[in-house]
């Protein structure tokens, strides 16, 4: 049991290690957010899977309880990690700041084509009065 | 258990990681990816230390931890999505 708790924290270790690596090593925000946010949730299911494998191994009232409530803490990160993170993403891109090195901005073309049928369909109404 | 305590000083020098990019983050939405990473860095660690110190009310911090620093992440995308 020692032993895959042992296992458990070093991926949940490295992992996190590695997205804050890919903070300071990326050129971009949206690459930072790419790595950061997926090593860091994955790094922190593991570590949460070995304080699960820890609470059970200690067994009786207290070890069951600490695992039931890392499950749900673990939960709650899994749910308003990628949501935040895409929240960051989406308010970058509004907000003007444009990927490095980047040649065509397929999102922002979409966007500009939106506008453009919204403004268009009160006018051809405005023509057929 | 000692690599509890260890794995939590591994995330406090990844944590000052983080911070070094707020620090050098040249737009606002780097500085923010920044304290999401610290965010998520800590809750893990507080799960880490609950189960090094046995005591599982550290767990339930970091479960209301969890929620809130996703509520005031999502304010400042918000507030950063206007124009600053």
């Amino acid at each position: 049991m020692n032993i895959l708790i042992y296992v458990l924290l070093s991926i949940g270790v490295l992992f996190n290690g590695l997205g804050s690596l890919a903070l300071l090593r990326f050129p971009d925000v949206y690459t930072r957010i790419h790595g950061a946010t997926k090593c860091t949730t994955f790094g922190s299911i593991f570590l949460s899977f070995g304080v699960v494998a820890y609470g059970f191994s200690q067994g009786g009232g207290g070890g069951l309880t600490m695992a039931i409530h890392t499950i749900l803490a673990l939960l709650a990160l899994l749910i308003t990690n990628p949501t935040g993170s895409h929240a960051i993403a989406r308010a970058a891109h509004r907000s003007g700041i444009t990927p490095k090195k980047a040649v065509v901005d397929r999102l922002q073309e979409k966007v500009a084509g939106k506008r453009v049928k919204k403004k268009e369909k009160p006018s051809e109404g405005g023509e057929r009065e | 258990m000692t690599a509890f305590f260890a794995a939590g000083i591994a995330l406090l020098i990844f944590m000052l990681v983080a911070l070094i990019r707020i620090g050098l983050g040249p737009t606002v939405a780097d500085r923010l990816v920044g304290l999401d990473t610290i965010n998520t860095l800590i809750v893990a660690g507080m799960i880490i230390l609950g189960a090094a110190f046995d005591r599982s009310i550290y767990i339930d911090v970091a479960i209301v931890y969890a929620l809130l620093s996703f509520v005031g992440t999502l304010y400042i995308s918000k507030y950063l999505e206007e124009g600053i």
